[in-house]
């Protein structure tokens, strides 16, 4: 409990540090900092969660397809291209 | 038989080594139509995502994406297999949908206009969410985020998608491109720092900017009372 030693990061700080934490970018005294603020905040606590929870939300954004017909024009390119080379 | 040069992938071994790469290389150079074919498989999604950031329609898209391919198969004897495949395709597929976003003008020149300025800089969050020098607590929450009601059936749905989607349209080229790698592609940081030429730290700057915005968008979308506020 000797948080004294190192001031508190406020809010504002804690915001722009969230992802240099999630990185892994943040060294042993620093990392110590967050997570003692963390420990306080709940605001900060869902913030955070948040940050994450919008990861997660990118991360299932499904994939772009391409029409069957790019994809047959792509193929045509492709013999094309092996004819002129060979 | 494959040349050992081309091994050089991640050492922490987070997805696949880059043998199969090399195998991959190797068939394509013969001329091998299925290896063609599952090369387009694999990557055409992502790069039309990609792509997609930087042109107006779904079409031009296509078209990008098409010319990139004609370039990968023209550049295959040049390619020597110092980056992986994906970050190489990558890097001709981003030129080429640069030069075609900024000829057509661009998707969001609004956008663009108002937030060219902050780059990489700018807070993640407006200063006024925070109490100010006179405020009990300098520094900490003057308006905190409120939970997100029913956030995991929420976050699936397609509305969410196009909130989120439309938020990075809405950030700045750099940014809209790190953050598509990074958190919709599940690309690592070094190998985004090599298909964008970034460093780390400038890399995480521009991740952080980014994911920051999307999540204040959704913020704005999961309120309750933001009802017809849309601009």
């Amino acid at each position: 409990m000797n948080r004294r030693q190192n001031r508190m990061f406020t809010c504002q700080e804690m915001v722009e540090l969230v992802t240099d934490y999630l990185e892994g970018r943040l060294d042993a005294a620093a990392r110590g900092r967050f997570e003692a603020h963390v420990a306080e905040c709940d605001a900060c606590t869902l913030y955070i969660e948040q940050m994450r929870m919008t990861i997660t939300a990118l991360g299932h954004i499904p994939p772009e397809s391409i029409s069957p017909e790019a994809e047959r024009e792509l193929v045509a390119a492709f013999r094309n291209w092996r004819d002129q080379t060979a | 038989m494959p040349e050992e040069e081309g091994v050089r992938g991640g050492a922490q071994g987070s997805g696949a080594p880059s043998d199969p790469d090399a195998e991959l290389l190797a068939r394509l150079r013969r001329g091998d139509e299925d290896a063609f074919r599952a090369l387009v498989t694999e990557h055409g999604p992502f790069l039309m995502r990609l792509v997609m950031m930087h042109v107006p329609s779904h079409s031009i898209a296509e078209e990008v994406v098409g010319d990139t391919w004609l370039a990968v198969l023209n550049g295959l004897d040049r390619f020597e297999g110092r980056s992986s495949l994906r970050t190489w395709i990558a890097s001709i597929a981003l030129n080429k949908a640069r030069t075609r976003g900024t000829r057509e003008g661009r998707i969001v020149p609004f956008a663009l206009l108002r937030r060219r300025y902050e780059e990489g800089g700018g807070p993640a969050l407006d200063p006024d969410r925070f109490q100010g020098r006179r405020g009990e607590r300098p520094g900490w929450w003057a308006s905190p985020p409120a939970a997100w009601e029913g956030p995991e059936r929420q976050l699936e749905a397609a509305e969410t998608r196009d909130v989120l989607l439309h938020a990075i349209r809405d950030l700045p080229p750099r940014q809209r491109e790190v953050i598509a790698l990074r958190d919709i592609s599940g690309w690592d940081a070094e190998e985004v720092c090599n298909t964008l030429d970034l460093s780390e730290t400038n890399q995480r700057v521009l991740l952080h900017r980014a994911r920051s915005k999307v999540r204040a968008a959704l913020e704005e979308y999961m309120r309750p009372e933001t009802e017809g506020t849309t601009q």
